[in-house]
């Protein structure tokens, strides 16, 4: 059985047909791609599936339970992690706390004890403290530790994400466009990571228009158009697919 | 806790112990006390508006339920000082809890709305039933007994209150920096990352309301019974707005900044106490000038000149 | 039975007359700008006090009521001027606060420069008042109903008609679009809020002979006011008008049927249920956000 299964899934606003009848699976493990021209309807596949829109028809089963319409932090509690594509950073945050807010639901949230400093508390304040400053080393965020998040820069930020994302421990996690907006170095240094992750084990789910970056790192593609699936498969297959030259107008590899 | 922080509750602290020994007469002491009853309310306040990143415009209602609860249930019923303030906490949860669940759905304006909708109509209700609460005169409060003890001078008021402000700084300050009050202001950040790590907005919304509207009922309470007297203006539509203000004035999000608001905002009525009408126009303007020009408030505009965090 | 019914229901439609006028000037400046005008009410409030000041200085009635509203519309541009266009792009609590913070000092002027008495003004055309079925109604309810009536039709043709109008209206679906086009949106802005304060003087000069008024009349008028617009739907100027004279009606029959002392509570009540169930009001759409 596949991780995550998608069953015919839909959703309309008004009368715009934003993902129509999409269908596909994803293994454990994997690093699968989601690409498609603007408007394809990436975004709003992954909005679905975490649980910030709800479908109006479909099925998504992941480890075999059905999840679509749950809500992002009941997602969240099922090991599913999610980038943004225009940032969602607590910028009233520093950039430590913005990891540490990844690791909530593996925490004793509990508002008497945290009033009263109890000590376990605290302990495992200072662990996660250390957690979070070892994950910002690891997306190559170190010099940022002590940083406030407001004042860092776009790219970097889109690592902070990541490293919040990690502090989940995730069974899966959906990156959309990691390397949007990013110039050339910072989008290897994306592409190293992305790697890092899936040799973690994690499973990874992508959106990405860098069509060098999704050849190199994705096990599977999946080609949205007009909200519908075009096609899905390898990379070699997808590459030689006519109907996906035929969508990019002629995009390369 | 940062090191700052540490410095502010120290200097807090500091400044408790030494006041009772430098103000010349009662009526400072008096207004030292006033001062410090709001801190604790503008805290908690601070806690849902600064942190939460909520509004609330109706909180002078919960002030007016343990007010109440103090004076009635005891005056009526009998009550235990302590265990009025206990109903009227409880029944405070009870209304908040009941009425924040299906308006924290709301964003905005429509949230204050509710939240002014609600203080309005437990100021009517204090106003009307007159029966048990002396309706728009008022009723006495009887004194709070703890073993006998009766809290009656100003000096014993004072003790206490100023050691529950030291308590209410030092527990914010520390669920502040708590898994619990990251997601809090991770909420305030942004609401659909708070989400996606797994924070039930929802929940954390009406915990937070709960939580500072139960702050706000035990004050109420005890202004009670420090004043001996309570009326249904204490829980109005103005006081509401005044409690704001000392937020948005000394500093949304900062508990020390509270502190400032409370001191700043209590003076000012009683220095304006010989200008009638003048009061609400001062008001009004210090509410119009902050938002415009210190939007963040006094003491994080202070800390951010002077380089510290906090 | 029929002639207590009725004579709720008149009362309940004059007084929804006013929190009409209330709920559409809402709705001008919320279209316009997204800011939710808690300053509405003084509005209200200054064209009775203002309409009562200049007809007890002598001068005659018409130029006293036509005072009453036009300076009420240039406090409306002050207003703009002063306290709403320094923080343009703030975020909502932000704008609520600072609008709370202009009635407050509006009031208390008000409260400062008159006094805290009572005033009325003598009714348009007496106070004989009419019987209908059993209920008695005043005159100057008439009038209320008519001028109100007036008022909602010219806006109608105003913003369906009119180039002005319609330019508002672009304004507040898209102000970046309208902008783009070429409408002046700053002037949109002030027009609205002219526009606004001059249809709350209205109500207020409308509604004083029956209600009197004084300086603090206007706090509950304008948050009963906004809980017309919010039960028609934020932004819907049809909803407005109905919502209006739904609060007004609901809140006389509930003042009549259940209690007078709970009079003041029932909009507010009203308010909650809406926001429980219907956050949208009678009239208003859904939204998503993009994320």
């Amino acid at each position: 059985m596949s991780l995550l299964e998608v069953k015919d899934l839909s959703i309309h606003f008004g009368g715009v047909k934003a993902v129509q009848n999409v269908s596909f699976n994803i293994d454990a493990g994997i690093v699968y791609s989601v690409i498609g021209p603007n408007g394809a309807g990436k975004t709003t596949l992954f909005n679905l599936i975490t649980g910030v829109y709800k479908p109006t028809a479909g099925e998504i089963r992941l480890d075999g339970e059905l999840i679509q319409g749950k809500s992002p932090n009941e997602l969240a509690e099922r090991g599913v992690a999610r980038t943004f594509q225009n940032l969602q950073i607590c910028m009233n945050m520093s950039a430590l706390e913005n990891v540490m807010v990844g690791a909530h639901l593996r925490l004793d949230r509990n508002v008497f004890k945290a009033a009263m400093r109890w000590p376990s508390m605290r302990r495992r304040d200072n662990e996660l403290r250390e957690e979070a400053a070892e994950l910002m080393k690891f997306v190559g965020l170190e010099q940022y530790v002590h940083a406030r998040s407001d004042a860092m820069s776009y790219g970097v930020l889109k690592r902070l994400e990541i490293a919040r994302a990690l502090a989940m421990k995730p069974r899966v996690i959906f990156l959309d466009e990691p390397a949007a907006g990013l110039n050339p170095k910072e989008t290897i240094e994306i592409d190293r990571l992305v790697r890092k992750l899936a040799d973690s084990g994690i499973t990874v789910v992508l959106v990405e228009h860098d069509m060098k970056m999704v050849m190199n790192l994705s096990d599977r593609i999946l080609v949205l158009d007009y909200g519908k699936k075009l096609t899905e498969g390898t990379c070699a297959e997808v590459r030689k697919n006519p109907d996906v030259i035929a969508a990019y107008l002629g995009a390369h590899a | 806790m940062h090191k700052n922080a540490y410095l502010g509750l120290g200097l807090v602290i500091a400044v408790l112990l030494v006041l009772p020994f430098i103000l010349p007469n009662s009526y400072y002491m008096d207004l030292a006390i006033r001062m410090a009853i709001n801190a604790i309310i503008v805290i908690g306040l601070n806690l849902l508006i600064g942190f939460a990143g909520q509004i609330s415009l109706g909180h002078a209602g919960f002030l007016g339920i343990g007010a109440y609860a103090s004076a009635v249930l005891p005056t009526h019923f009998g009550f235990h000082p302590l265990l009025a303030m206990a109903a009227g906490a409880a029944a405070t949860a009870v209304i908040a809890g009941v009425v924040a669940k299906p308006i924290f759905k709301l964003k905005g304006n429509y949230l204050a709305m509710a939240t002014l909708g609600l203080g309005i109509i437990i100021n009517i209700a204090l106003r009307n039933e007159a029966q048990w609460t002396g309706g728009p005169d008022g009723m006495a409060v009887p004194a709070f007994a703890l073993f006998g003890i009766e809290l009656s001078s100003d000096k014993q008021w004072y003790w206490v209150v100023a050691s529950l402000l030291v308590i209410s700084v030092w527990a914010s300050l520390n669920i502040i920096d708590s898994p619990f009050g990251r997601a809090l202001r991770a909420l305030h950040g942004s609401e659909v990352a708070s989400q996606v790590v797994g924070v039930n907005i929802a929940r954390y919304k009406v915990s937070i309301f709960v939580l500072s509207a139960v702050f706000a009922s035990i004050m109420g309470s005890i202004t009670a019974h420090y004043i001996g007297f309570v009326t249904p203006n204490f829980a109005d539509f103005f006081h509401s707005i005044e409690l704001v203000t000392m937020v948005v004035v000394g500093g949304m999000a900062s508990v020390f900044g509270s502190i400032v608001g409370a001191v700043l905002l209590t003076a000012l009525p009683q220095a304006l106490a010989t200008f009638e009408g003048w009061e609400t126009v001062v008001f009004g303007s210090v509410l119009m000038l902050c938002m415009i020009f210190l939007p963040k408030g006094l003491v994080p505009t202070l800390a951010a000149k002077f380089g510290k965090g906090d | 039975m029929l002639s207590q019914f009725l004579q709720f229901l008149f009362s309940g439609i004059t007084v929804g007359a006013t929190y009409a006028l209330a709920a559409l000037g809402f709705t001008l400046i919320y279209n316009a700008s997204n800011v939710i005008n808690f300053a509405q009410g003084e509005f209200i409030m200054l064209g009775g006090m203002l309409a009562v000041l200049f007809a007890q200085m002598g001068l005659p009635l018409p130029i006293a009521l036509l005072l009453a509203i036009v300076i009420p519309a240039l406090v409306g541009i002050f207003m703009e001027k002063v306290a709403i266009e320094p923080v343009k792009g703030a975020d909502t609590v932000s704008l609520i606060i600072i609008t709370i913070g202009a009635s407050l000092v509006i009031r208390g002027l008000i409260q400062v420069w008159l006094g805290k008495g009572t005033f009325s003004l003598p009714a348009f055309s007496g106070d004989e008042p009419i019987h209908i079925l059993g209920a008695t109604l005043l005159p100057q309810s008439l009038w209320v109903l008519a001028i109100t009536s007036l008022l909602v039709i010219s806006l109608w043709y105003f913003f369906s008609k009119t180039l002005t109008g319609k330019a508002m209206l672009a304004t507040s679906f898209n102000r970046t679009a309208a902008e783009l086009v070429g409408i002046n949106t700053n002037f949109v802005l002030f027009l609205s809020f002219a526009m606004s304060a001059g249809l709350g003087a209205v109500g207020g000069i409308l509604v004083t002979p029956i209600t009197m008024t004084s300086y603090d009349v206007g706090i509950m008028l304008g948050l009963k006011g906004f809980v017309a617009a919010v039960v028609g739907g934020l932004g819907n100027g049809l909803g407005a008008v109905l919502g209006g004279l739904l609060v007004g009606i609901l809140e006389a029959m509930g003042a009549g049927y259940i209690s007078s002392a709970y009079k003041d509570a029932m909009p507010f009540v009203l308010i909650l249920f809406i926001l429980f169930f219907m956050p949208r009001g009678l009239f208003g759409g859904k939204s998503t956000d993009r994320v």
